[in-house]
């Protein structure tokens, strides 16, 4: 199975505070990766380093490589690898636009503006994110009158209309009700035929549900990173177990 | 028996008081029909005697001639020229100057700046005159070699100057008040950091930057004092470098000394000035409510 994204004893300091520590984790291609462990574990610092998220933040240190494709992201064009790695926040966060405009923001970015071109970006990315049926009558509207779980499944289809490889989730359904979070677990079923997809979650079931791979963190160390099925069956980690089992966290 | 007594007493109290606030806030209404009634009384009549058309659009002001003119326009267009073109520079300047602070400048920075933005605020009118009257109308004159630089070009430059801080200050806490979500995602997108601040942090707080817009507008036109030092206070039709009179300073200017229809007519171009205020105010309360509603 081939990588997308893997580090090399990444390390990663938020001032003096060692949040993650020798990360090594190869995560493959087409298939959805979940991050969990407590909170503070350094899942979703480790979620914001696969974007350079973490850029933006004063004062964080980052040590070691991470390559997107063998490609080594420290060196690419921040803007770029954005555009390839897209992430989906916790909390919905359309722009005060209409939806079209959305949708089409990001394509804008990138220098496309020929109406039908974004026309067809927009009603693509929609019914990739499942959303289509439910706002082909609004498009013009504002996107802030949309429902929570509406909102976020028009984030997704925001961040495929740039057409990324990676698709990062930072606990994208932890605000949401549970019909709105089948939903996108659905939709993220279907996606991952296409993308590549990483996921922090704090719903172990939600890992269990869908997730191919599932990474323990626990105290800025990754702990134990396997099949899914593994981790929730027979982890070799005591401190796994614990964790799954409802033990700490 | 006791405690009926003690609450009987706070009721009488709280009653006392609820009157107090009540009549004090009378006052202000009080005030501002006090005001525009005594506006409304005293403007009308020489609009009435001189003619609506011929006072509001008569391009003569010569209020002591033996036969004597009365006509405003050249105040008018003066006020709106001078007025808009100070926005033509503030504008810009005070949303990017807004931008750096609330975006991007670095904590001890932003202080710095925002603390001389706000000293600017509470500069009295005079000394931004006696600035204009020192610096800038020389250097008008210098730069253009001009017989005399007291004219619409330096009083706009003074005016522009003047209408900077309400114009940052509002805009800033406008941009600031934008959340955080909406800027990471459009990073998050691919967009720099100034694309993002064009595409979505400006739109996002546009009611509030058009709100500090309007706010300057509204003090670049009823500004009187520094105006009067830097621009000839001369009654002609407006032109970049002609020594000109805007509807504040020509009220201000002549009051002292006039009588009968002149005195008059001063108070109309008060009243035009209430108008023009009325009007920027009405736009203001549209464009905020607008905001809220979203």
């Amino acid at each position: 199975m081939t990588s997308v994204i893997e580090t090399k004893d990444l390390n990663l300091w938020y001032g003096k505070h060692h949040a993650l520590m020798d990360i090594n984790i190869d995560i493959p291609e087409k298939q959805i990766t979940a991050l969990i462990g407590p909170s503070g574990c350094g899942k979703s610092t480790f979620l914001r380093t696969l974007n350079r998220m973490n850029d933006l933040i004063e004062d964080v240190k980052i040590d070691g490589k991470v390559l997107l494709k063998g490609e080594d992201i420290n060196s690419m064009d921040v803007n770029v690898l954005r555009s390839r790695v897209g992430m989906v926040f916790q909390k919905a966060n359309p722009f005060p636009m209409s939806v079209y405009d959305n949708i089409a923001y990001g394509p804008r970015i990138l220098g496309i503006h020929k109406k039908k071109e974004l026309d067809k970006i927009v009603e693509t990315s929609l019914k990739q994110a499942a959303i289509w049926d439910e706002c082909k009558g609004r498009l013009r509207t504002s996107a802030l009158g949309m429902s929570g779980g509406q909102q976020q499944r028009l984030c997704i289809a925001r961040t495929l209309a740039v057409k990324p490889e990676v698709l990062l989730l930072d606990e994208s359904t932890s605000a949401l009700d549970p019909v709105s979070t089948s939903k996108i677990e659905d939709l993220l079923l279907e996606l991952k035929k296409k993308y590549t997809i990483i996921m922090v979650t704090h719903n172990m079931q939600q890992a269990a549900r869908i997730a191919d791979k599932t990474a323990f963190f626990l105290l800025g160390e990754l702990i134990e990173y396997d099949d899914t099925e593994k981790i929730f069956s027979h982890p070799s980690d005591r401190r796994t177990e614990d964790y799954i089992t409802g033990r700490f966290g | 028996m006791d405690t009926t007594a003690t609450i009987k007493k706070q009721k009488g109290i709280e009653n006392f008081f609820h009157t107090m606030f009540l009549i004090f806030g009378l006052f202000s209404i009080a005030f501002v029909l006090f005001i525009t009634i005594f506006l409304v009384i005293s403007g009308v009549p020489a609009i009435t005697k001189i003619g609506f058309f011929k006072f509001i659009f008569g391009t003569k002001w010569a209020s002591t001639a033996s036969n004597p003119s009365f006509g405003i326009l050249p105040f008018i267009l003066t006020s709106v020229y001078g007025t808009c073109g100070a926005l033509l520079v503030s504008v810009p300047v005070g949303i990017f100057c807004a931008a750096y602070l609330a975006k991007m400048a670095p904590g001890p920075v932003a202080a710095v700046v925002r603390e001389a933005v706000d000293l600017l605020a509470g500069i009295p009118s005079v000394v931004y005159g006696l600035f204009g009257m020192i610096i800038i109308v020389p250097g008008v004159r210098k730069l253009f070699n001009l017989p005399d630089g007291a004219n619409l070009f330096s009083a706009t430059v003074v005016l522009a100057i003047m209408v900077l801080p309400s114009i940052i200050s509002e805009s800033e806490t406008a941009l600031r008040a934008v959340p955080k979500e909406y800027e990471e995602g459009s990073l998050a997108l691919g967009a720099t950091y100034t694309e993002t601040i064009f595409k979505v942090t400006l739109p996002a707080a546009r009611s509030g930057v058009l709100t500090s817009v309007i706010l300057g507008t509204g003090r670049a036109i009823g500004e009187a004092m520094a105006v009067m030092m830097v621009a000839g206070n001369v009654a002609n039709m407006p032109g970049i470098f002609r020594s000109v009179r805007f509807l504040t300073t020509a009220v201000a200017s002549e009051m002292s000394y006039s009588s009968g229809l002149q005195r008059q007519a001063l108070f109309s171009i008060a009243l035009v000035l209430f108008f023009f205020i009325i009007l920027i105010n009405v736009v203001l309360r549209k464009l905020t409510s607008k905001g809220e509603v979203k």
